[in-house]
This record gives C-alpha cells, sequence and structure tokens, in this order.
C-alpha cells in the first residue's frame, strides 16, 4: 500500500475579525472545512494534533480530542510556539509511514484578537511586581517585548552585514501586494518601502509595517495515505521531507542573532525531499516580522548569509519573483492570531492543487513552508509537491 | 574587583524572579553589588543563565565573579510597551551585552539617550536593590 504522506483536507475558519468564534470554535469550524474539502468522514480520523497553547486545558490536545470526539491511536501535542504545525507534519509524515496512524486531524483555533486586542508583540506578559518563576526571571525585570526580541536580531544583522530597514520593508511590501489578492486579509491596501520605513518605531530597528498583524482564526489538515488520498475529492500534495531543529527557547539564550536553526533542519529537509532551492517554486515563511523571513531565506540556504537585504530589493521574492512569499497575504498582513505555522501549509496545499486564483504561482510544484516559533527558536520545514515523489 | 554602584529602591513595582535553588544565589549576590556567572569544572565552559549543571558538558558548575564590564553585543530601543510601569520609562533600551568573561546576558542600557545606544559601547554593570534577596543588574556606559 502507497504509505506516501499526503495532505489531503484543509480548512480555514473565519478570520481576520470573527467576534462571534472563541477559539475551541475556530478548532470546530476549521475542522468541518477541511472534512469536507477532502470528503472524509470525522468517524475515519485515527490520529489527533494540535499545540498546546497553555495550561488552560480548554483546547490543548487531549481535551480537544475528548471534544471533538477523535477516538485516535496516535497523538501529538508538540509545542514549539508557532512552528509548532511544521514539527507536526514532520512527525506525522514518519507516523504514516510506519502506519502509526492512516488519517490524522491537525486542528488550530485563536480568538486572539478579539480576547486579548493587540497587546501580543508590546503588551509585556506579566504584571508588576509578580513573581516569575524559570528562565523568563532573568528577563522580566527589564521590559523586554515579543517586537523587542527580534528587533535584535534586525540591530546585529544590520551591524554585521549591512542590513537596512530599505530593505527590510521590501519584504513587507511584496507580501502586502498579496494580501490585496485575498479578500479576507486584514490589510490589503498596497505599501511602500517609504510606508514601512516611515511608520511608527516600535522597537529600534522595527516600525509597525514591519511587524505582523494581530487577527483571529484557525485551521485544520487532513493528512493520510497517498493511497487513501486516491478516493478523496481534491488533488494530492504529497510530504517530500521535514525537519526541526531548536537553538533556544527564551531570547537571552540566543547565541548568535543573525541566523535560525533553520541552518541545521534545513539542509535535513531538503536532503529528505530529494529536491534543491532551485526547484522551490513558492516559500510560505513565518513572517512574524520582516527580520524573521530575511534570516530564515538566508539561514536555509536560499542566498548565503549576509546577502538577504540586497536579494530581497532586487524583487526576487515578489509576485512573480524567483520564490514568492505568502501568497496569502501572510502574517504581515492576512492572518496571525498568535501562532502561523497551520497557514503556511494551508496556503502551500491551496498553491500546489492550483486553487490560489489570482494569487497562483505559476507552475507551482514544489513549496518550503518554513515555521518559526519563540523567539526564532525553533524551526519547522516541510517540503511539500505536487507530483509523488 | 572595583566597587559597583547598587541602588537602594523603596519601591519595586516591575516583575520580579520567583527565586529557586540555583538562581536566589545569583540574585542574591546582585544584591550585594557581585555579577556571578557559572563556570564548569570539568571542561571550562561558562555560562549564562544560572543551570544545575553545566550546559556543554552537564557536569557540575561553579559560580564565578565577574569583573562587570563588558560591551554591547545587540540591542533595541523600546518604544511601545503597554504594560506599567514600562509604559511610564519609554523609551529604553534592552541589549545582550558581552561580559568581558564571555557569555552574553540579557539587561537594560542606562544612563545613556537610548538613540546613542550602540554594538560594540563599553559598558559596566550596577545593581538597582530590591531587598537583601534581590539585586537586578543593569548596564550603563563605561
Amino acid at each position: 500500500m502507497d504509505r506516501t504522506p499526503v495532505i489531503a483536507g484543509i480548512g480555514l475558519s473565519d478570520y481576520p475579525k470573527a467576534p462571534h468564534l472563541d477559539t475551541v470554535q475556530h478548532h470546530v469550524l476549521a475542522m468541518q472545512r477541511a472534512l469536507a474539502d477532502c470528503g472524509i468522514e470525522k468517524s475515519e480520523i485515527d490520529g489527533y494534533i494540535n499545540a498546546s497553547s497553555g495550561g488552560m486545558m480548554v483546547d490543548d490536545p487531549v481535551t480537544m480530542a475528548e471534544y471533538l470526539r477523535i477516538d485516535h491511536r496516535y497523538i501529538d501535542g508538540t509545542m514549539t510556539g508557532g512552528s509548532s504545525f511544521e514539527f507536526h507534519l514532520q512527525h506525522l509524515a514518519a507516523a504514516i509511514q510506519e502506519g502509526l496512524c492512516d488519517v490524522a486531524l491537525v486542528t488550530y483555533g485563536s480568538d486572539q484578537l478579539t480576547r486579548m486586542g493587540r497587546k501580543l508583540g508590546t503588551g509585556g506578559f506579566q504584571r508588576g511586581g509578580q513573581k516569575v518563576p524559570g528562565p523568563v526571571q532573568y528577563e522580566v525585570p527589564y521590559g523586554g517585548s515579543l517586537v523587542g526580541s527580534y528587533a535584535m536580531y534586525a540591530t546585529r544583522h544590520a551591524h554585521e552585514f549591512g542590513t537596512t530597514s530599505e530593505q527590510l520593508a521590501e519584504i513587507a511590501v511584496g507580501v502586502r501586494e498579496f494580501a490585496g489578492l485575498n479578500p479576507n486579509a486584514i490589510y490589503r491596501d498596497p505599501i511602500t518601502v517609504d510606508d514601512v520605513v516611515n511608520s511608527r518605531m516600535i522597537a529600534d530597528p522595527l516600525h509597525k509595517l514591519d511587524c505582523c498583524a494581530i487577527t483571529d482564526g484557525g485551521g485544520a489538515l487532513v493528512v493520510t495515505t497517498a493511497e487513501r488520498a486516491k478516493d478523496l475529492k481534491q488533488p494530492p500534495v504529497y510530504v517530500l521531507g521535514a525537519a526541526g531543529a531548536q537553538t533556544h527557547w527564551n531570547i537571552s539564550q540566543q547565541t548568535d542573532f543573525t541566523t535560525s536553526a533553520g541552518a541545521l533542519a534545513g539542509p535535513i529537509a531538503f536532503e529528505r525531499a530529494g529536491v534543491t532551492h532551485d526547484d522551490v517554486d513558492l516559500l510560505m515563511f513565518y513572517d512574524s516580522f520582516t527580520i524573521t523571513c530575511l534570516i530564515l531565506l538566508e539561514s536555509l540556504g536560499f542566498v548565503p548569509q549576509g546577502e538577504g537585504g540586497p536579494f530581497v530589493a532586487e524583487g526576487h521574492l515578489k509576485r512573480g519573483g524567483k520564490w514568492p512569499l505568502n501568497t496569502d497575504g501572510g502574517g504581515l498582513s492576512s492572518c496571525h492570531p498568535g501562532m502561523r505555522g497551520i497557514f503556511l501549509l494551508i496556503e502551500s496545499v491551496r498553491q500546489l492543487r492550483g486553487q490560489g486564483g489570482e494569487a497562483q504561482v505559476p507552475g507551482c510544484e514544489v513549496a518550503l513552508a518554513a515555521g518559526s516559533g519563540g523567539w526564532l527558536s525553533c524551526i519547522g520545514v516541510v517540503l511539500t509537491g505536487r507530483e509523488h515523489p | 574587583m572595583s566597587d559597583r554602584e547598587i541602588v537602594t529602591v523603596e519601591e519595586w513595582e516591575k516583575p520580579l524572579p520567583r527565586t529557586d535553588a540555583i538562581s536566589a544565589p545569583y540574585w542574591e549576590a546582585a544584591a550585594q553589588g557581585r555579577l556571578l556567572i557559572q563556570e564548569c569544572a570539568s571542561c571550562g565552559n561558562r555560562q549564562w543563565y544560572p543551570r544545575a549543571m553545566c550546559t556543554k558538558c552537564g557536569g557540575d558548575v561553579t559560580w564565578l565573579e565577574c569583573s562587570g564590564r563588558g560591551e554591547v553585543y545587540t540591542f533595541t530601543v523600546i518604544r511601545q510597551m503597554g504594560m506599567r510601569p514600562f509604559r511610564d520609562e519609554l523609551p529604553y533600551a534592552i541589549a545582550m551585552v558581552r561580559l568581558e568573561e564571555g557569555p552574553l546576558i540579557f539587561g537594560n542600557v542606562t544612563d545613556v539617550d537610548p538613540d546613542d545606544v550602540r554594538v560594540g559601547l563599553p559598558v559596566e554593570v550596577w545593581f538597582t536593590k530590591v531587598d537583601d534577596e534581590i539585586g537586578v543588574p543593569s548596564w550603563r556606559p563605561a
């Protein structure tokens, strides 16, 4: 039996603003749409995966498996932040090949915007006077922010390689162009490099338009064997190769602020997939910030380290370019509830099926999804393709 | 070892460490004006933040008192922050400082216009004493 792993179904919950849905409802709606997308019955699902999102036990894996009533024989709750879903695919690709499950469901949902507003990047996570345990205790007296942590990468990258704000801005401009083609994207008006560098500075050198949006949203994937996928409704998208690696978790423990664990995970994923950078037609990078994309581009080996700035300024990541980036409008301009990794995979599938509409990358045969979780801490890489490997 | 400035405060409204067996000596030393990192007896590795073992070889570590000198390795200037009292101090600089002894350490850069902070700026440590158990190291131009 052909047990090549296939993403057979995708589903998106409502976004960018969904005050009618709470986190659990996002998971449910995404699942319903993914099941309808591929035509599989919920009763056939025998594997359940999601990223535990905290200690509240509301939408963690065992609770959601119970709520959704998925009587699984395979469960995964790997939590690496936003890249969790790429790590999930790494695990699922092996699990499905091995026969640990036949039909797996991955879900994600968040009412981040409706419940918390826009505090994620700059709110600070603690209260004054709060006593904080664990490694974060060494950071909390100082007033850092999520944006600030990523900004420190941009500062060091500029110091070592001369990367400019204008170059970073080109990334935001290109992704916004794709958002203009997505009726659901939160920000659709075209922007220029000047717009980005003149937008309010949040944490030097990152401006407001260097930072991702905050939205509500959810997503789901149905992953199964190529054999099973033959009888389902959509063209199969094959998982060619996946890998994940971690260099640190908390920002204080990063030792090189110009790179990422993509340098470890990328080569493994490419080797397993048996493809090269030139074979890749679509980049779906976790665009928490423009600098995140730049560092992923370099550390994954698309360009030599330090050359990312000039490269993106030449337009290679834009619509019509060599490696179009984030054709759904990304986290920068479309959808980012707090963890974006599942949307990288959903858009990869949509494009590889040829269902990208106006945003379709012509001749899209191979996509690379690179999730970044934590503070560019855990990088998960998933290569998918239209042709059976 | 040169004297390091300790500023005692009546009120500290920012978050604090919930100290544990390993971190308590670090924070207590800071309350006394001493900056500690750890060194491995077996392999010589030096590390920050403090842990129960060596990050390189897993072996046992001992405390090492730092000179208090370093330079800014990278930084940012926080200009938007929702949380009080940090919000009242905007803008301020956050940095990773390369200690003379080797490791990077996370902290604030103070006593300088945030717009004048730069990579490579030589800095020295000073301490805010919250109480006898906790001092908070910060950095200012040397």
